[in-house]
């Protein structure tokens, strides 16, 4: 039995979207469903045209440009220094006054404190994309999609060659296709440099392929393997070990040309068939053919239209948004839906916004560190926040961005996000102390959450002793932390 | 805006000119003097009984019972004179008020008479005579009207503020400077209590996993916490946290070519349980008062003779103790003032008395001194503000309430 009205219109927002700001629930109350339908259905939904950011090409060969320019003045440096010792050491009685031209040769042994690296500029500044898209959203359904397959998808920035381009994989891999077909996302996911840096496929050499014959090294299984068990079948389905290894297989020879090359492709994805195990592979109960790039393509195509992988994507989905343990028809509609439309996505949301199991009141899920931040942000008003107290809260609060700690992910079910509540009070309370100051924290409240707030809530923050503390109460409220 | 802890240089570098950001009222630089002003507003209602106890009233003890300080006994309160004693947790500024640099204000509130600590603060920062739609404070109006009056300028910040967000005391149409400690505070342990009531009521759940990582051993069920405090830990966070704002704020204050005017706010007032007047939570909020105004003292250096340091909040607790060892809000309560520049070592009062008859509403110290009449007795005296001004747009329809005199040396 749903909710009515106002309250239905609050939950709509807080479950589906980034959370109310001012005026939102008023807008959507008439038609919630219909609300999230048509912000899925805007040509430019989910997407980032920031003519600043930089392609993962460009970001790949950037990074490797800046670590060059380092590598030279750390050099630089040290030779100078040597240079400057090697003269003082030179039989002059007073260095200190006979060598004047080598103290001067030196330079600073520690300049000035440049700030943060190139790789560390590029992710903030997709980071501030990333928020700014979530604070300017109508309802955030669409972002909320995004985050929830690139988290499905998931790489580490971590990893030192990723961080420069893991946002732009979101945006390329992503973003491209969270409402289009499900195996060109696959197809983008996995052939993305960032996925084949991450995940080790880049230097993946097939044993009789002719690299492999000249090298030692030979084939990395990692990509495979958590193609099959993370991305599409689900963990212990229908694959087995040797699937896992005739899958390696197919996809070695999918790496990148190095960015380091002076190519005008330098970070782009290449297929290299020197590094490709030559012949046909068999991956569950099938052979593929030998055909060099096409071979792993076709299999990705069989991965995206398999069953069983219907069904691991819709009950991920159903778990994301609805319940820890979704219900079983739900699941099964879903799978359903998936396979019939042949993947899209987008057909996938609506079925889930339209089935009545998604709209119960219990309000089961605990919002993850991001969200909860953002829907913070949002009832706040405010637009364009310092992302550097943002990016802290959330590695406080165990949720770093694009930084999960395996490729599984961060975990989707509340159980886990319940050791960070503690941190989250204090969190809670240097945002209510960033708000902007005309923040009146009744009005807040209302546009908040007042139809799904319970009067012990309400009394709450109006009894509240500062205007701080009462932001703070707002956002600790439980029908602020769960959707 | 925010900025970090500027260098000198950068100072120089922002203004322009030496003394793009200095401010010097003409009138008082004509006398000879240079005046810092600096505003503490202390948020959540001070209980004024507490902070400075009636020990001469003869129904003060009647009154608090064990809760009330008296002048002799395990925790002594430190007597100012006959009739009034400061709470222990404040040597500091006993010794100010012995050397003739703090005065106390008593039974003094606003012309606000509801409880709400939003609408209170509202009107103590504000300056108007009722909550409502106030984007612009006393102070800063003050200063807006000081500057026809011969403000050397280059088009830097007036007034300054500690936090991120500035005060409403601070705000308005002279330009404002904020600085945000590195480090914000956690959050009071007040406000996780509330936090936690607040589930226990409707959400166990989240209140066993809150509870758990708080580890609490057991969750109190009717009747509420029991006495269990959720963190025990936190009075040496408050302390540096006051002490660093304020130090902070006088040492711009200090600076030749810095700001004239500042503001602070600190949370954690509001004592409705277990109050803890001799040992506890409001004894440390004191003790860590008493120390920022010892750093403010301390930073000032040789500024601190021409310093005045307001301390306001937005209104007092109940008379009575509540059921819970606390106080609930009352009315009027007491401002403190410290500096060199005052004519101090006096209490300010017109005393109502304890008598259940003299009570506001039968519950409440009455007051009898109008806060804007001491404010703009600093001001005027202090910063040469001129009186029709302070009454009008300052302090908007006030021209009753008159300056007190004298409190400047």
């Amino acid at each position: 039995m749903a909710l009515e009205g106002k309250a239905n219109a609050a939950l709509c927002l807080h479950r589906f979207g980034v959370g109310p700001r001012a005026g939102s629930i008023e807008a959507i109350t008439s038609d919630p469903r219909g609300a999230l339908m048509a912000e899925i259905d805007a040509p430019d939904a989910g997407r980032i045209s920031d003519p600043t950011l930089l392609t993962s090409a460009e970001g790949a060969r950037a990074a490797f440009k800046f670590r060059q320019e380092q590598r030279a003045q750390r050099l630089a440096a040290r030779t100078a220094r040597e240079d400057g010792a090697a003269k003082t050491g030179d039989g002059s009685a007073a260095p200190d006054m006979k060598a004047p031209d080598a103290a001067s040769a030196a330079p600073a042994i520690a300049p000035p404190n440049p700030g943060p690296g190139l790789p560390q500029r590029l992710y903030l500044a997709e980071a501030r994309a990333r928020i700014h898209a979530a604070l300017e959203a109508k309802i955030g359904f669409a972002e909320r999609l995004v985050w929830f397959w690139s988290n499905h998808f998931c790489v580490s920035a971590d990893k030192g060659n990723v961080r420069p381009i893991c946002g732009a994989y979101e945006r390329e891999a992503i973003r491209a296709h969270a409402l289009g077909r499900f195996g060109d996302m696959l197809l983008a996911v996995e052939s993305h440099p960032a996925m084949l840096v991450y995940l080790d496929n880049a230097r993946s050499i097939g044993p009789d392929s002719m690299a492999g014959m000249r090298q030692k090294r030979g084939l990395n299984e990692n990509l495979a393997r958590e193609i099959l068990e993370l991305h599409t079948l689900g963990v212990r389905t229908v694959y087995t070990q040797e699937d896992v290894t005739g899958f390696a297989k197919v996809i070695t020879g999918w790496t990148l040309v190095p960015p380091r090359q002076d190519s005008a492709r330098a970070g782009e994805f290449q297929f290299n068939p020197r590094m490709h195990e030559p012949g046909a592979q068999s991956v569950i109960g099938k052979s593929y053919p030998e055909g060099g790039a096409e071979q792993g393509r076709t299999v990705l195509a069989a991965l995206a239209r398999h069953p069983t992988t219907a069904k691991h994507v819709a009950a991920k989905l159903a778990r994301h948004f609805v319940a820890d343990e979704p219900p079983d028809a739900l699941v099964q509609r879903l799978a359903k839906r998936f396979l019939d439309t042949d993947g899209n996505l987008k057909e996938l949301a609506k079925t889930l916004v339209t089935a009545p199991e998604a709209w119960d009141p219990t309000r089961a899920k605990l919002k993850r560190p991001s969200e909860w931040i953002v829907g913070a942000l949002r009832a706040g008003g405010t637009l364009a926040p310092d992302i550097g107290p943002v990016m802290q809260a959330q590695n406080l609060l165990g949720e770093p961005l694009w930084r999960p700690s395996a490729p599984k992910g961060f975990a989707d079910e509340s159980g886990p996000w319940l050791d960070g509540l503690s941190q989250r009070v204090d969190i809670a309370n240097q945002l209510a102390r960033r708000m902007p100051a005309e923040a009146d924290p009744r009005e807040m409240f209302e546009e908040a959450l007042g139809p799904i707030a319970s009067s012990e809530t309400r009394q709450a923050i109006t009894r509240a002793e500062s205007r701080p503390q009462a932001l703070a109460l707002l956002f600790m409220a439980p029908e602020f932390q769960r959707r | 805006m925010t900025m970090h802890a500027p260098t000198r240089r950068e100072l120089l570098l922002a203004s322009g000119t030496l003394f793009a950001w200095a401010y010097a009222p003409r009138l008082a630089r004509a006398e000879g003097r240079d005046p810092r002003f600096l505003v503490v507003v202390l948020r959540g209602a001070l209980d004024g009984l507490a902070a400075v106890a009636p020990v001469g009233d003869p129904e003060w003890q009647r009154l608090r019972g064990d809760k009330a300080l008296m002048p002799s006994g395990a925790s002594a309160a430190l007597p100012l004179d006959s009739f009034f004693a400061l709470n222990p947790a404040m040597p500091n500024l006993h010794r100010l008020y012995k050397s003739g640099a703090a005065t106390i204000v008593h039974a003094t509130a606003t012309p606000y008479r509801e409880r709400s600590h939003f609408d209170g603060q509202d009107v103590l920062e504000s300056g108007l005579g009722s909550p409502g739609a106030a984007d612009s404070g006393w102070l800063n109006r003050a200063l807006a009207s000081l500057q026809p009056a011969g403000r050397v300028t280059g088009g830097g910040k007036d007034a300054f503020a500690i936090g991120p967000i500035a005060p409403l005391v601070v705000r308005g149409p002279a330009p404002v400077l904020s600085w945000t400690p590195r480090r914000l505070p956690p959050a009071s342990d007040d406000t996780l209590t509330r936090v936690l009531d607040l589930y226990r009521h409707t959400d166990p759940m989240l209140a066993r996993a809150l509870e758990e990582r708080l580890g609490l051993a057991t969750i109190a069920r009717a009747g509420g916490m029991d006495g269990q405090q959720p963190r025990a830990a936190g009075a040496g966070q408050v302390r540096a946290y006051f002490a660093e704002s304020a130090g902070m704020a006088a040492k711009f204050l200090a600076r030749p070519d810095g700001p004239r005017i500042g503001a602070l706010a600190f949370d954690g007032w509001d004592t409705h349980a277990d109050e803890g007047v001799m040992s506890g939570r409001l004894a440390n909020l004191l003790a860590a008062l008493d120390g920022a105004i010892a750093a403010i003292e301390s930073e000032m250096k040789e500024t601190w003779r021409d310093t005045v340091v307001a301390v306001i909040t937005e209104f007092g607790r109940t008379a009575h103790i509540n059921g819970t060892d606390g106080t609930d809000h009352g009315t009027a309560t007491v401002a403190l003032l410290a500096g060199g520049a005052l004519k101090g070592g006096r209490v300010v009062a017109d005393w109502p008395g304890l008598k259940p008859a003299n009570l506001h509403e039968g519950r409440d110290l009455k007051p009898t001194t109008d806060l804007r009449g001491v404010l703009k007795g600093v001001l005027k005296d202090h910063l040469r503000v001129d009186e029709a001004v302070l009454a009008s747009k300052v302090f908007p329809e006030s021209g009753r309430v008159k300056p007190v005199a004298g409190l400047l040396a």
